[in-house]
């Protein structure tokens, strides 16, 4: 039974000045990082890469400006500008060139960028063409997948363009050893070490450069211990000078050595947190299970007298602010995808010890106080639930929930744990995992996961089997056959099943060219000090260091094939309401909007004939026409979408569809097993898509389930926006038919509610109750937008995407988009005054 | 006759409802009632007879007749939330107890499936209508609207001495499992006397112990509208949070739980 103090402890004044300094900055791009990592590698041609590296992390560490922001009381900044981020050229560049008068003004997370900075980047660009792990990575992508990605099947852009990250690691060391210990353990490896040893060169290599790294860090930190001494001396204030005299204390101690104090691990945290950024680009590093490996430091602090919960609080504050000064600069299209300037700091909470015990402590509850202190979207928060969640921690975490901040994130131990054993791990390693990024599960600081490897969308091998394998004219997919030839539904889905397996290889493909051109190009000696067996194997994770390998690319759509697959069994299979030549007329005419004009779309059609090898005269072209008119045009095609619509939908707990689902999703998460990586890992599937959904929807024409061309994707595992209609245990009981325990990379369900459902004691525990039975029907993660005034007021606006929203008030539920304008705007004015 | 396959009509099946009873609940709603009250808020239960009504998404139909054991279908695919909540089955309506027969094969169906059931009543129908049921019913959730029989009339077309009447048997067979539920109707009952003369009965009844304040809304205005029927409450604003709040107060001074909302 876990002990545990939960009070409340205050929020201190010094957290609403660092959010308000905080906001008021502006997202701005540096040049330090590009020019110092360059000047570096320009002295160190011909050296082994990783030399090469922990060189430049050294360059880079020894000379970029540092700087202590006002108030601060942890310390360590990756940009001079709050906010701002460091560019990495070794990863890719161009993108950035191109973008440079664009990316002060796009709608996606813009970045101001100074003529002075883009001329310094010019001209550190020169180095790198021909020297990016994106280029060597395109050079060995397979043709057919360089197409497929062309089309818009998949997107590996996160991993192609930029670092990889995804990763938690050994913050417990480095609490417990310092760098100097690890340095310790270093040295003592590399007198183990024979120089006949075949891997001697390699490993020498890695090892030397691990110590560079660390020593680079210590440096680093001894820089902000001379910098707040001399800050303090020249403050005023008294108070704020003995702050800084504490920083100063802390920054010669940590991370050098281990951690004395609560203090100094908040401090020598933050250092590992944020160096490992500026190491690489890769995005989703994640802090993992704070409350775990930060508890012994507060307890011992506590049971001393050496400090209060308050100041232990408002160091986790400071902390959290700290999480929203890190920024990364994206592409347009990725921008997009990732929206909303995030780096995916995943921090969890609660759960249960290796040992198979409950895990939450003060620190848990104290994670949850943070959050709602600084409600600010970093990090992203998560807990964790088991049987034996304390129900007090759930109430508290549905209390900041009901903030509508988004956050936490809820995942499911009983799902999670046996997912991860039956992919390898110990039990003990399961029982221990933290989320990765937006869902991904993994051991702490013994995993390269390679999570969030491509984006791929499920929609467009289903458009391949209409057009047998063709995509805007190009051969892209298998040639599955004509529609006539698809005589039963089986032979449909087998078509389909097909063109998955066919994708799903090209994306393999990808996936391992950017896996080999990051161990060759970009490997990380200063992540391997911190990723078990790194330094014992003598390789760095990207050459296959870590104890456990994946690499895990995120379907979606499921919802939208779903659907598709059903409304074509039940209306042309079992009641043939119309044929497939039909339902595919009726497509390309966008369900007679926007439709191409019925001449167009013959020639369309004859082009494809004659393309997959039937002669095309005259005598074709007119019956094509004539079918087309016979079959009623655009009215026909608007009676074709409206029959679709009214059989039943993923999401609203019918048993046919929702089999139907867990069929679809099979098509995705069970090839992928039959894949491995580099680094001899396993490929598994995880059904997520992050904000990819609307991009990549943007590209993917009509859908055989009603959905418009261009229209978004239904956003992972959840049920198509709108489209569920029987509230809130329906969707979950749908989404609970999926197997979520094969897609071991994650699954995310998102569901949107209006505050006043969570409103009051009891709103809250029927909350709980809602995620808690989720759970024990075995899904795996849930996520909750509750929604605001804004929503509503889209929700006006384009009914169409929020069918399913259900407004409460008092006693009373209503669709929303079912009342009428002035009684919406009533709900909207009141929602306003429904404060907590 | 196998209580499955006894019919009713009902026009309304909700899910995920947390305010008609303990817990995640689902609702049924039955049609047809005995008093019209202005304020309703669901004018299409009123009449037993299946009816078309307007909406913003198009003409439909409101009402059909379906079996016991089509709704024990959709009320069990939540068993799962009910357990975990100790939530449930509510009928409402309409006048769910006018629908005898089926009412009563509906609850011994929930009840041999282990399900939690409470139903939402007028009570303005004679006791040997509601007696029969009680035995199947986990709570009570009855409303008293006015104590004052002539101003009851004028606003819900009925008297209620019959309904006080039954107050007081219900509560004899079911003690706190009987909760009193007022809408709080400005102009007909919002004044702080006549809620505490409300809260003063109920807590005479014994064994009562809770009363629900429900502020009135105007979210069924859309439906006298799709029904071209005339909206009897003009253009009344609801109450005030800070009225309802003192409207709470006095009714706690009853010695009773009072609670705004369900």
């Amino acid at each position: 039974m876990a002990t545990y103090n939960s009070a409340k402890c205050k929020k201190s004044e010094r957290i609403n000045r660092l959010k308000d300094a905080l906001l008021h900055s502006r997202p701005e791009i540096e040049a330090d990082r590009a020019v110092l990592l360059t000047q570096s590698y320009m002295e160190t041609e011909g050296e082994p890469i990783v030399t090469r590296r922990a060189k430049a992390f050294k360059n880079i560490l020894d000379n970029i400006p540092i700087t202590i922001r006002p108030d601060e009381l942890v310390v360590g900044s990756a940009t001079v500008a709050s906010r701002g981020c460091q560019v990495f050229p070794e990863f890719s560049y161009e993108w950035l060139e191109a973008e440079f008068d664009t990316v002060a003004k796009r709608s996606a997370d813009p970045f101001y960028i100074s003529e002075q900075t883009k001329k310094t980047l010019r001209s550190v660009y020169k180095y790198w063409k021909g020297r990016t792990t994106s280029e060597l990575a395109t050079s060995m992508i397979a043709p057919e997948a360089q197409r497929a990605m062309e089309h818009n099947v998949f997107t590996p852009g996160n991993y192609f363009y930029n670092g990889v990250g995804h990763v938690t690691v050994r913050y417990d060391k480095v609490l417990a050893v310092g760098y100097l210990g690890i340095i310790a353990e270093v040295k003592s490896e590399l007198a183990k070490m024979n120089v006949g040893d075949s891997n001697y060169c390699s490993k020498k290599a890695l090892l030397d450069g691990i110590i560079m790294s660390c020593e680079a860090v210590i440096n680093y930190a001894e820089r902000y211990a001379t910098l707040a001494e001399r800050m303090a001396k020249n403050e005023s204030n008294a108070t704020r000078r003995e702050e800084l005299f504490r920083i100063a204390d802390n920054c010669r101690r940590v991370p050098a050595n281990g951690a004395q104090s609560f203090y100094e691990a908040c401090q020598s945290f933050w250092f590992v947190q944020m160096l490992l950024q500026v190491e690489s680009s890769g995005h989703s590093i994640s802090p993992g299970r704070f409350d775990q490996y930060m508890y012994p430091y507060y307890k011992a602090d506590i049971e001393s007298g050496a400090i209060t919960r308050d100041f232990a609080q408002e160091l986790m504050d400071c902390i959290w602010i700290k999480f929203n000064d890190l920024n990364k600069c994206r592409d347009a299209a990725s921008a997009e995808g990732f929206a909303g300037y995030s780096l995916f700091q995943n921090l969890i909470a609660g759960g249960q010890t290796p040992d198979g015990e409950d895990a939450t402590n003060d620190l848990s509850f104290m994670c949850i106080d943070a959050t709602m202190h600084v409600l600010l979207p970093a990090p992203s928060f998560s807990v964790r639930v088991w049987n034996k969640t304390p129900h007090e921690f759930l109430i508290r975490a549905a209390e900041l929930t009901r903030t509508g901040v988004g956050l936490p994130a809820y995942y499911n131990d009983e799902v999670i744990i046996p997912s991860l054993m039956s992919r390898g791990l110990t039990i003990e390693d399961a029982r221990d995992y933290n989320i990765i990024g937006c869902v991904e599960p993994q051991k702490s600081g013994k995993t390269w996961g390679w999570h969030d490897a491509a984006f791929f969308n499920m929609l467009k091998p289903m458009e391949m089997v209409f057009s047998n394998g063709v995509l805007e004219g190009e051969q892209v997919g298998l040639r599955t056959g004509s529609l006539l030839s698809f005589n039963t539904f089986e032979k449909f889905f087998e078509a389909y099943k097909k063109q998955m397996e066919y994708c799903i290889s090209l994306l393999v493909n990808a996936d391992n060219a950017i896996d080999e051109a990051h161990a060759v190009r970009c490997p990380l000696p200063y992540l391997s000090s911190m990723v078990d067996d790194c330094i014992k194997r003598g390789k760095t994770p990207e050459q296959g260091g870590a104890v456990y390998n994946f690499t895990g690319p995120q379907g979606f759509g499921i919802a939208n094939v779903a659907d598709a697959l059903y409304a074509i069994k039940t209306l042309v299979y079992d009641q043939k309401k119309f044929t497939l030549e039909e339902l595919d007329a009726a497509m390309r005419a966008n369900f007679g909007r926007g439709a191409a004009s019925m001449t167009e779309l013959t020639e369309q059609i004859a082009r494809e004939l004659q393309r997959s090898g039937v002669k095309v005269n005259e005598g074709v072209v007119a019956e094509i026409y004539s079918t087309l008119k016979a079959k009623g045009g655009d009215s026909r095609y608007d009676e074709i979408r409206e029959m679709i619509l009214a059989v039943d939908k993923y999401g609203n707990d019918a048993d046919e569809v929702d089999a139907m689902a867990r069929e679809a999703a099979y098509t995705y998460t069970r090839p992928m097993l039959n894949y491995k990586n580099p680094r001899g890992g396993q490929f598994q599937a995880g059904l997520y898509p992050v904000s990819a959904n609307v991009p990549l929807g943007a590209q993917t024409g009509a859908t055989p389930d009603g959905r418009y061309a261009k229209t978004p994707v239904a956003d992972g595992v959840s049920p198509s926006a709108g489209r569920d209609v029987n509230g809130p245990t329906a969707a979950a009981n749908s989404v609970a038919k999926l197997d979520h325990g094969i897609a071991s990379n994650g699954t995310l369900f998102n569901m949107k509610f209006h505050p006043s459902a969570l409103a009051g004691e009891s709103g809250l525990e029927n909350f709980v109750a809602l995620v808690q039975t989720y759970f024990e029907m075995k899904g795996s993660h849930m996520q909750f937008n509750v929604v605001s005034r804004e929503t509503l007021i889209d929700a006006q606006k384009n009914p169409d995407n929020y069918r399913s929203l259900v407004v409460r008030v008092a006693g009373y539920s209503a669709l929303f988009t079912t009342l009428s304008k002035s009684l919406q705007d009533d709900i909207i004015n009141r929602t306003e005054q429904s404060a907590f | 006759m196998d209580n499955n396959s006894v019919v009713g009509r009902i026009f309304d099946i909700q899910k995920f409802s947390t305010h008609d009873g303990p817990g995640i609940r689902t609702i049924v709603f039955l049609k047809g009632c005995i008093l019209r009250c202005r304020w309703c808020c669901n004018p299409e239960s009123q009449s037993h007879l299946i009816e078309r009504m307007r909406t913003a998404n198009g003409e439909k139909t409101v009402g059909y007749d379906t079996t016991v054991g089509e709704v024990m279908k959709k009320v069990l695919q939540d068993m799962p939330y009910y357990k975990r909540s100790h939530g449930g089955l509510t009928l409402s309506g309409g006048e769910a107890l006018c629908q005898q027969e089926f009412v009563t094969a509906l609850l011994t169906e929930a009840r041999r499936n282990g399900i939690n059931t409470a139903v939402e009543t007028t009570a303005c129908l004679p006791f040997y209508m509601i007696e029969p049921q009680l035995p199947l019913l986990d709570t009570v959730l009855m409303d008293i609207k006015h104590m004052d029989s002539a101003k009851h009339e004028r606003f819900t077309g009925l008297r209620n001495e019959l309904i006080l009447d039954n107050a007081k048997k219900i509560a004899r067979a079911k003690g706190d499992r009987l909760i009193i539920r007022v809408p709080v109707i400005p102009g007909f009952n919002d004044t702080e006397e006549e809620i505490v003369d409300i809260a003063r009965f109920a807590a005479s009844l014994g064994g009562v112990r809770e009363i629900h304040l429900l502020p009135y809304h105007r979210l069924g205005y859309d439906k006298y509208v799709g029904l071209d029927r005339e909206y009897g409450m003009g253009d009344v604003k609801p109450p005030s949070n800070e009225h309802m709040e003192s409207l709470r107060r006095a009714a706690e001074k009853e010695g009773l739980k009072a609670i705004i909302g369900g």
